[in-house]
């Protein structure tokens, strides 16, 4: 049996959630989770390229901290691990999807792909792929909210930036030097980690000297919190306080969330290296189901109306594949186009 | 302005700039309080406040994403390099974040920063502090490279590069922050994909940037006593380089000599030999002739340091070798 970290206690029973709420977080999971599925699908169908690498697993972490945020208003920040992070954020499934196809309508125009998923609109500051490269972009952005409230008058400038990234990031030195410099300028940010025990086949462990990543924010005298990843209610919980310390100009916090991918690295993965037993253990705290038994235990939902928002968001993820299936590619005419900004 | 020193007329360029437009704002090492270790932003911080004249912790890549995030989110960071060279640790900032961000995210975000500092071959500065980074960086899809080299350029292309909406790699040269020149009292703005004709002339094209450009208008001065009518150009664009020029000068010259700091192998000079071959081969009565430094870190011993680098007799020996063959 391989010897898990205990995973911090939450009681459910300590948060607010109104039914609305509770379906909300049900339908940015399930239309995590399905969009991921489709992807693999599509991927061994030959309709997407390059290395995917999929969400399975860890949806309560994307959507227990956007939902605690105003996506389209805060700011997103991810890795190559993005289409999840992007969908919450609010970028639209079909949007994702046909830029995985790699066409003119992927809300990168067909030059992302996955690893590079970017949306202005929806505040998305992108999909980074190389490991640690956002953590700095993001601290960027949370400055800039900070220059703008203080520097330029701007008291609507309270936006928060939520950095999302993995255990294997945290090893790197961009890591250390942003926290760092968000605690000394108390900026608006919250540095997450989807602390998923691997990079690649790297086991946390083997890596790290202190493989409790919240606690290395002490040193910075930045507030850290560990919280169970697979329970979408505590990762929301602990989001809304660092959300709230973040506006109120407290500056930033780290929060480990522990928590699992379900599938391999990438769709290249073999993933040879993770015990059955260890598998085991997380596949039996699927955050989608943990949620479903308690907005059901609870009252706040049916078996029914659950099912019924798996079926809108399946029909959801149809319609995106056809969506991307039958756009346009690339004007080829446009290989030099977003090259510089007056392109 | 009456007589401004170089590191002055850059200050200048940036104080017109930040009090302009409340977006502008520097961050580096040692930028507010201490004023830039070339006094580029001397008591800038005074006027302007600590966050505008932002000190950062010694994290050259992670400050320089942080400039990339705020660009991205509507700022105009300039990032000060205390030593340009200390930038390769944020060469992938530099390269993935500003220069190709915009492309990969198909023109979501445009990245509108000023990456600046002292490049270049110093006084015995030893091999670290002496580079020849324009090289490296010329490859990047989506930076501007600009090379000034004199307190009037210096400004009107400091201030057309924070007004610019693209990431702008700005290079001064050590060895030049205490030239003097009369400048304009009016507000003036230079553009940064044009190249500078600084003499004009008919028997050779000498191209050349940054410090350089001394070196030749030296050797020129000798090449005019012997009878010698040489084109000088700074190139000032290093990216993209201004063909337009380049070709006009070189249609009336049909000879070319490159006069670089850079190193051979790989350098400017030998991107702008590529490209007059693919641009203008027939015009050329002869091979173009690179005069570039020598391809080995730049050693600390002064005698050592001066064989390094290209020197002003180099040059009006290889004027008057390459003019002479035209008989
Ligand atoms: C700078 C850099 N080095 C190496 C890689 C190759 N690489 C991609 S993902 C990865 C592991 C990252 O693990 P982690 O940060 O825990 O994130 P996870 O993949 O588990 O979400 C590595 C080594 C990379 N993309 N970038
Ligand atoms: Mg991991």
């Amino acid at each position: 049996m391989v010897q898990e970290r205990t995973l911090p206690t939450f009681s459910a029973a300590s948060t607010q959630l109104s039914k609305e709420e509770g379906l909300r977080l049900y339908e940015d999971m399930i239309l995590g989770r399905y969009f991921e599925d489709k992807c693999a699908e599509m991927y061994y169908r030959g309709k997407m390229f390059g290395f995917v690498h999929l969400y399975n697993g860890q949806e309560a972490v994307s959507t227990g901290v956007i939902q605690a945020m105003r996506p389209g208003e805060d700011y997103v920040c991810s890795t190559y691990r993005d289409h999840v992070h992007a969908l919450s954020a609010g970028v639209p499934a079909k949007q994702v999807m046909a830029e995985l196809f790699g066409k003119a309508t992927g809300c990168s125009k067909g030059r992302g792909g996955s690893m590079h998923m970017f949306s202005q609109e929806h505040r998305l500051l992108g999909g980074y792929a190389f490991v640690a490269e956002g953590i700095p972009v993001a601290t960027g952005a949370a400055f800039q909210s900070k220059y703008r409230r203080e520097m330029m008058g701007d008291e609507s400038a309270d936006q928060v930036t939520a950095c999302f990234f993995g255990d294997g990031a945290c090893n790197n030195g961009q890591f250390f030097e942003c926290l760092n410099m968000a605690a000394l300028w108390k900026l608006p940010i919250l540095y997450v980690v989807e602390n998923n025990k691997w990079a690649i086949g790297m086991a946390h462990e083997r890596a790290t000297s202190q493989p409790e990543i919240y606690k290395k924010a002490s040193v910075f005298g930045m507030a850290g919190v560990e919280v169970d990843g697979m329970d979408v209610l505590a990762v929301r919980q602990v989001a809304q306080e660092a959300v709230a310390r973040a506006r109120a100009g407290e500056g930033p916090t780290l929060i480990e969330a522990l928590t699992y991918r379900f599938r391999g690295h990438s769709l290249a993965d073999p993933d040879e290296l993770r015990s059955k037993d260890e598998k085991e253990f997380w596949f039996a705290r699927d955050p989608i189901k943990k949620l479903a038994a308690h907005l059901t235990e609870q009252d706040l939902a049916s078996q029914e109306e659950l099912k019924q928002i798996e079926q809108k968001i399946q029909q959801e993820i149809d319609e995106a594949v056809k969506f991307a299936e039958s756009s346009p590619e690339p004007d080829p005419n446009e290989l030099y186009r977003y090259i510089f900004a007056e392109d | 302005m009456a007589e401004t020193l170089f590191f002055n007329a850059l200050r200048a360029a940036i104080d017109e700039e930040m009090a302009r437009d409340a977006t502008v704002f520097v961050l580096g090492e040692d930028v507010g309080h201490y004023g830039g270790s070339y006094k580029v932003t001397k008591d800038l911080y005074k006027k302007y406040g600590e966050l505008r004249l932002l000190d950062t912790p010694i994290a050259e890549n992670s400050f320089t994403g942080m400039a990339v995030g705020a660009a991205m989110t509507g700022l105009r960071p300039i990032v000060e390099g205390m030593n340009m060279g200390f930038l390769l640790l944020a060469f992938n900032q530099i390269a993935n974040n500003a220069g190709m961000l915009r492309y990969t995210s198909g023109g979501n975000f445009k990245i509108p920063m000023v990456i600046r500092g002292p490049g270049g071959v110093g006084r015995q500065l030893g091999a670290e502090h002496s580079q020849r980074l324009e090289a490296y960086f010329q490859a990047v899809p989506g930076l501007k490279i600009v090379a000034c080299s004199t307190p009037y350029n210096a400004k009107g292309l400091l201030k057309s590069a924070i007004r610019d909406e693209n990431p702008v790699l700005f290079f001064e040269h050590v060895l030049l922050y205490n030239l003097k020149e009369d400048l304009p009292e009016t507000e003036y703005l230079l553009p940064l994909d044009k190249a500078e004709v600084v003499r004009p002339g008919k028997d050779v094209t000498i191209l050349t940037y940054s410090r350089m450009r001394h070196h030749v208008l030296q050797a020129v001065k000798t090449l005019e006593k012997n009878g010698f009518d040489p084109e000088v150009i700074d190139l000032i664009s290093l990216k993209p380089l201004d063909f337009d020029t380049i070709g006009d000068s070189i249609r009336k010259t049909h000879r070319v000599i490159i006069v670089e700091e850079c190193m051979r192998t790989g350098g400017i000079g030998a991107e702008l030999v590529a490209s007059i071959n693919d641009r203008l081969f027939d015009e050329l009565d002869a091979p173009v002739l690179r005069l570039s430094s020598q391809d080995i870190p730049t050693p600390y011993n002064g005698a050592l340091e001066r064989l390094t680098i290209v020197q002003p007799e180099q040059i009006i020996e290889a004027v008057e070798k390459m003019v002479a063959l035209r008989i």
